[in-house]
């Protein structure tokens, strides 16, 4: 079997008193989706910031394929290949959205103390950064400031970025997130699109979306997994249905 | 290119100054005083707008400078082309060791850490009895240049000043459009998103810091050949003040803006001194009538005209 991608280890965080990610192991093989969900304060934007280093787990391990990536801070795993989009889109606003994407591929080609030569003239970033859009539907919008678009291409862009990294790993916290259902129909094409090509945790709150997408899915609850298993086992799952999918769907 | 218009017509409008009515001692020296606080501005500029880090202690940068044509004069070298290059690396050096440490803070933090270290430099500047103490050092005189007497020349140096302001402002505009100057901007706009990207701002920024620095050496250097007298009030925290004003009313958007800034407020603090001797009085409400008004600075007010 390939190596996992991503492995969590027992990991664990409090704050103060509360236990907000309990005792999480989880493996993610290459070219899987795995579905992250659980109930709102279930701990899951905790789990997400502690696989991509904005937080430090007080127990257990982060690997990424295979290498220890505990200790490092954000930055440093991005450069190992962990590309994170945010559930608030957090982009640069008075960068285009060619821009954008252009200091993604940046960042992964050859150091950025260059001082002379305009970076908006380089074809090589223009143009893997051209691309990364297209593949997120954006080509036609490249020109245009990210804080000129739409909430729903803010998504659209927040993928691109991300893709344009060329990660290992994908991180998306819920990818969806006030998107309405014609811009969801839209993003969830794209996400299945990309299923086999990329490594993939998936936090979301839209279950139909998941159920569609996930190769795998992680149930979480006060910030233990009570369940890990394929989509259907999971919705056969009575602990499940009990703790969440019976309020929700 | 038509941002570039702008910037050209002002290059020759300097360049002009002598032949039209400014080649009168005063005036030359005015305008040379003015270009070189332009210089200062325009690195500021690099911090303030390229970086989004507001320093309150810039002015420490000008009076090493400064202090290096001092210091040096006082051992008996005064090439200029070897004083600019000590000035230019002591400044940077300043700003690498004292910026090591300001550069991990930001916002209110970064601007009373810098304030900190600047006021170290002016108490550091009072307390050198040997180069004047609080009285100054007056320059016997400037500096030679490739051994030549050219920068007593005042239209010689009035050009020594305007290339170099024009050198420091492409240098800064070219740095914005690079590479780096793409991490710089993305790190003021979203650290968060330049992290997650694989940036860690703290470098990027600190050699921002340094290049600024050595920049801001540069201009003192060519203050004290301008004036021929060094004090340590070049290291005051209002003259940090002074520049930082520059900047903001200029307009943060562009280095032009600084440049625009540091020329009206050197020529109209000037024009309104010789009105009257209550100046300030109407200076001050001036610059809070431009601050609350002139949201892009005065280099935005084109833009205004546009928009109608």
């Amino acid at each position: 079997m390939a190596e996992p991608v991503l492995l969590l280890d027992r990991l664990g965080k409090r704050f103060g008193g509360l236990t907000v990610t309990d005792d999480v192991s989880l493996a993610i093989r290459p070219g899987e989706i795995h579905a992250v969900i659980g109930p709102n304060g279930a701990g899951k934007t905790t789990l997400i910031n502690l696989v991509s280093g904005t937080l430090r787990p007080d127990a257990g391990r982060v690997l990424l394929s295979g290498r220890d990536v505990t200790g490092l801070p954000l930055a440093r795993r991005a450069r190992l290949g962990l590309a994170r989009s945010f559930q608030v889109s957090s982009l640069l606003p008075g960068f285009s959205a060619l821009e954008n994407a252009a200091l993604a591929v940046q960042a992964r080609s050859g150091s950025s103390f260059r001082f002379l030569r305009p970076a908006a003239s380089e074809r090589a970033l223009n143009d893997q950064a051209m691309a990364a859009l297209d593949q997120a539907g954006l080509g036609a919008r490249a020109d245009v400031p990210a804080a000129a678009l739409s909430h729903g291409e803010r998504r659209q862009l927040e993928l691109a970025v991300a893709l344009a990294m060329n990660p290992r790993l994908l991180l998306l916290d819920e990818p969806l997130a006030g998107a309405g259902p014609e811009e969801t129909e839209r993003l969830v094409t794209l996400l299945r699109g990309l299923k086999g090509r990329y490594a993939i945790l998936l936090v979301e709150h839209d279950m139909q979306a998941v159920f569609a997408l996930a190769d795998r899915i992680s149930v979480l609850l006060y910030g233990r997994i009570i369940a890990s298993d394929l989509p259907d086992a999971i919705r056969a799952d009575p602990a499940v249905r009990a703790a969440y999918l019976g309020e929700d769907a | 290119m038509r941002s570039w218009l702008g910037p050209l017509l002002l290059l020759a409008l300097l360049a002009a100054a002598p032949f039209i009515g400014f080649g009168q001692g005063w005036a030359m020296t005015l305008l040379a005083r003015a270009m070189i606080l332009a210089m200062a501005a325009v690195s500021l500029w690099l911090l303030v707008g390229g970086a989004g880090m507001v320093s309150l202690g810039h002015a420490a940068m000008l009076g090493i400078g400064a202090y290096a044509v001092v210091i040096l004069d006082d051992a008996r070298v005064t090439e200029g082309l070897v004083v600019a290059a000590v000035a230019i690396g002591a400044a940077a050096r300043f700003a690498l060791l004292t910026g090591a440490v300001a550069v991990r803070t930001s916002g209110v933090h970064f601007i009373m850490i810098t304030l900190a270290f600047g006021q170290m430099a002016f108490f550091t500047a009072s307390s050198l009895a040997a180069y004047g103490g609080d009285d100054g050092y007056t320059l016997y005189a400037r500096n030679t240049f490739a051994g030549t007497g050219w920068m007593e020349d005042r239209v010689a140096f009035h050009f020594l000043c305007l290339g170099l302001l024009a050198a420091v402002y492409i240098k800064c505009r070219v740095l914005m459009a690079s590479r780096f100057g793409r991490v710089l901007r993305a790190a003021r706009e979203n650290p968060l998103r330049a992290q997650a990207l694989g940036f860690a701002p703290y470098r990027y920024q600190l050699t921002a810091y340094a290049i600024a620095g050595g920049i801001g050496g540069l201009a003192g250097m060519l203050l004290a050949n301008a004036t021929e007298f060094v004090a340590p009030s070049f290291l005051a925290w209002q003259r940090s003040g002074d520049l930082l004003f520059m900047v903001i009313l200029g307009g943060v958007a562009s280095p032009l803006g600084a440049v625009i800034g540091a020329l009206s407020i050197v020529l109209v603090e000037e024009w309104l001194a010789e009105l009257t001797t209550h100046w300030r009085m109407i200076f001050g409400p001036l610059l809070i009538l431009a601050v609350l008004f002139l949201r892009g600075g005065l280099a935005g007010i084109p833009a205004m005209f546009r928009r109608g």
